[in-house]
């Protein structure tokens, strides 16, 4: 028997679980922009999509600073408390 | 003299033995193989009889089966307890056997020597009868010898010690212990568990996380960094175990810690720069006597392999940032193509070889600083070959036109790090007219590299650059302005390296440099 010492930070994996789904879309949708090339013009046509078949529906627009860093927690917080849905636009 | 520890040992007849005792106690160390502690024997037995009364005499031996031997070789009856674990002698801390102590009924310790002179043993015998207020031993201490060495305790034997001191209680080691079993191959198993970097790892026991941990003076348990993306806690002892794996000597430490502060700053942004898909990696410059101390290689193969500081310290900031940090590839490592970079890159710049200031006084250090400075590179080394130059503005021109090849030849301006290792026989050509500074040697880069907006426009051979569209809204003047390939000089950093042989200088080409992405960070390398 040898023994090692561990190497990483024993964090435990804990399975992320999802959100129970509704079936609906209503209240706020936010749409994130990561900031990378194009994802604007993706969020532009998600934007459009919305409003035109879901027109109940509220869409708030966010960014991130930079796609480099994760997002800010005040941006975090800002979105969950606004928000009921959230996509986000991720790379290129 | 301060108090001694607690312990409680069974004696060779199975009897629990505590301490401490409430009574008046002698206890002596020994072991089996030592002649001293063999002459010493029959007087602790003599002890036992005159004082075992009124006080415990006992002798704690170090081997289990050795115990027998002494038990019977002298005729024996004094409790002899088993500290064949070596736990009580090492928190007992003493050097050598026979190692005796002489404590009061309230735990004070009164008297301790190691080793045998005969006056020592005597004025004992003498003082322990007028406390005790019994007969003094029957000892002849006319035959016994004025002074025989003691040997060394067993505990500090160097094969054990490292292990003793990680199981001791006072122990430098928090992190969670894996047992692998004897069946399994310890190597494939660090492979299964994703500890590693694709090559073997060295095993982290606990004897090699002690021994590396000897390497500096910081608290084990300090915590030096948050280090994204899991935000996981660097300590000196997580980073002393990837050191460990990655095949650092202890000396090396000190490099890591330094290097691990410097990734983990939110300027130099570890996250962003492991996340890429442009597949960047710390890319490590080491300046400052440090070098020299631990053998890094600056000269010959610099930027290669073969040099165990230069190719360990890399390897080890990497495997901490995966390990720690948990950036993986696949997981927020998205690198498209990745580099050999991403394995380990660290080496010294040859400061003694050229007469400009060297990186880490450039940056704002005394010269007798160790320093170690980060940058976030995605290509390199990337060779500049020129063997037929052999005029200053020449060979400077030459390596201008070789770092027009960071990204793109095309793209210009740009507002990115590169970090050039000029060559030590390109550097003579440099100066052999005479001084020229790095700062010339910038403005050359700048000047050689120059080309027409134009040039920049995406066009039928490569789409790259500047959009036609933009390009149509500008004049005829503005496209034929001149443009360099750096924004800025200060772009361009530079070390020097290499053996005294040959003519090819290198480049690193940088990521995103500055806020939006990554800037380089230089660390005071402490003890």
């Amino acid at each position: 028997m040898t023994l090692i010492l561990d190497p990483t930070d024993e964090r435990v994996p804990v399975e992320r679980q999802i959100t129970p789904r509704t079936g609906t879309v209503s209240g706020v949708v936010g749409l994130m922009d990561i900031r990378k090339p194009r994802g604007n013009i993706l969020l532009d046509e998600l934007e459009a999509l919305i409003s035109d078949k879901l027109p109940g529906v509220e869409v708030r627009r966010y960014a991130k600073p930079t796609f480099t860093k994760p997002c800010p927690d005040d941006l975090r917080t800002q979105m969950k408390a606004e928000c009921d849905f959230v996509i986000e636009a991720l790379a290129d | 003299m301060a108090d001694k520890p607690d312990f409680s040992l069974s004696d060779i007849d199975g009897i629990e033995r505590s301490f401490p005792t409430g009574q008046p106690t002698l206890i002596c160390f020994v072991k089996e193989d030592c002649a001293t502690c063999n002459l010493a024997a029959p007087v602790l037995q003599a002890y036992h009889e005159a004082f075992g009364g009124a006080a415990n005499v006992w002798m704690i031996g170090q081997e289990a089966a050795g115990n027998t031997v002494l038990k019977s070789r002298h005729g024996l009856t004094l409790p002899i307890l088993d500290d064949s674990r070596l736990l009580t002698s090492l928190a007992w801390d003493f050097e050598s056997v026979p190692a005796l102590y002489w404590i009061g009924a309230d735990g004070e310790m009164l008297t301790h020597f190691e080793g045998f002179i005969r006056e020592e043993w005597q004025a004992l015998d003498q003082s322990i009868s007028q406390a005790l207020e019994v007969k003094a031993s029957k000892v002849e201490w006319s035959d016994y010898p004025e002074w025989r060495p003691g040997c060394g305790s067993m505990h500090l034997d160097p094969e054990v010690n490292d292990r003793l001191r990680a199981e001791a209680d006072n122990s430098p080691i928090r992190a969670r212990k894996i047992e692998v079993a004897a069946a399994d191959d310890v190597a494939e198993f660090m492979f299964d568990q994703g500890f590693s970097d694709g090559l073997p790892l060295v095993p982290p026991t606990p004897e090699r996380v002690m021994r590396m941990l000897s390497g500096t003076r910081r608290d084990a348990q300090e915590v030096i960094a948050q280090m994204p993306p899991n935000m996981g806690d660097a300590t000196i002892e997580k980073i002393a175990i990837n050191a460990v794996m990655a095949g650092c000597k202890p000396e090396y430490l000190p490099v890591v810690i330094a290097a691990i502060e410097a990734v983990c700053t939110d300027e130099f942004n570890i996250h962003g720069v492991m996340a890429t898909t442009m597949g960047a990696s710390p890319v490590l410059v080491v300046n400052g006597p440090i070098r020299e101390k631990i053998g890094m290689n600056m000269g010959l193969m610099a930027l290669g392999s073969g040099n165990r500081a230069n190719a360990t310290i890399g390897r080890a900031v990497r495997l901490a940032v995966r390990n720690i940090g948990g950036s993986k590839p696949g997981g927020t490592d998205r690198s498209t193509l990745g580099n050999p970079m991403k394995l380990t890159m660290c080496f010294a710049e040859w400061e003694e070889r050229s007469p400009w200031d060297p990186l880490h006084v450039e940056r704002g250090f005394a010269a007798e600083d160790s320093v170690v400075t980060v940058f976030a590179m995605t290509s390199g080394p990337v060779n500049i070959v020129d063997q037929e130059s052999r005029a200053p503005d020449e060979i400077a021109g030459t390596i201008g036109m070789g770092l027009e090849a960071m990204f793109l030849p095309k793209y210009h301006m740009m507002p990115v790090d590169s970090l050039l290792v000029v060559c030590p026989e390109h550097l003579d050509t440099l100066l052999r007219d005479g001084a020229y500074s790095k700062d010339r040697l910038r403005d050359r880069i700048q000047e050689v590299t120059k080309k027409p907006l134009r040039e920049m426009v995406a066009n039928d051979i490569s789409g790259a650059g500047m959009t036609r569209a933009v390009a149509a809204n500008l004049s005829d003047e503005k496209l034929d302005q001149l443009v360099p390939k750096f924004a800025s000089k200060d772009y361009i950093h530079m070390v020097v390296a290499g053996s005294d042989a040959g003519k090819f200088s290198a480049a690193f080409h940088g990521w995103v440099t500055g806020a939006m992405g990554s800037s380089s960070v230089s660390r005071k390398i402490e003890d």
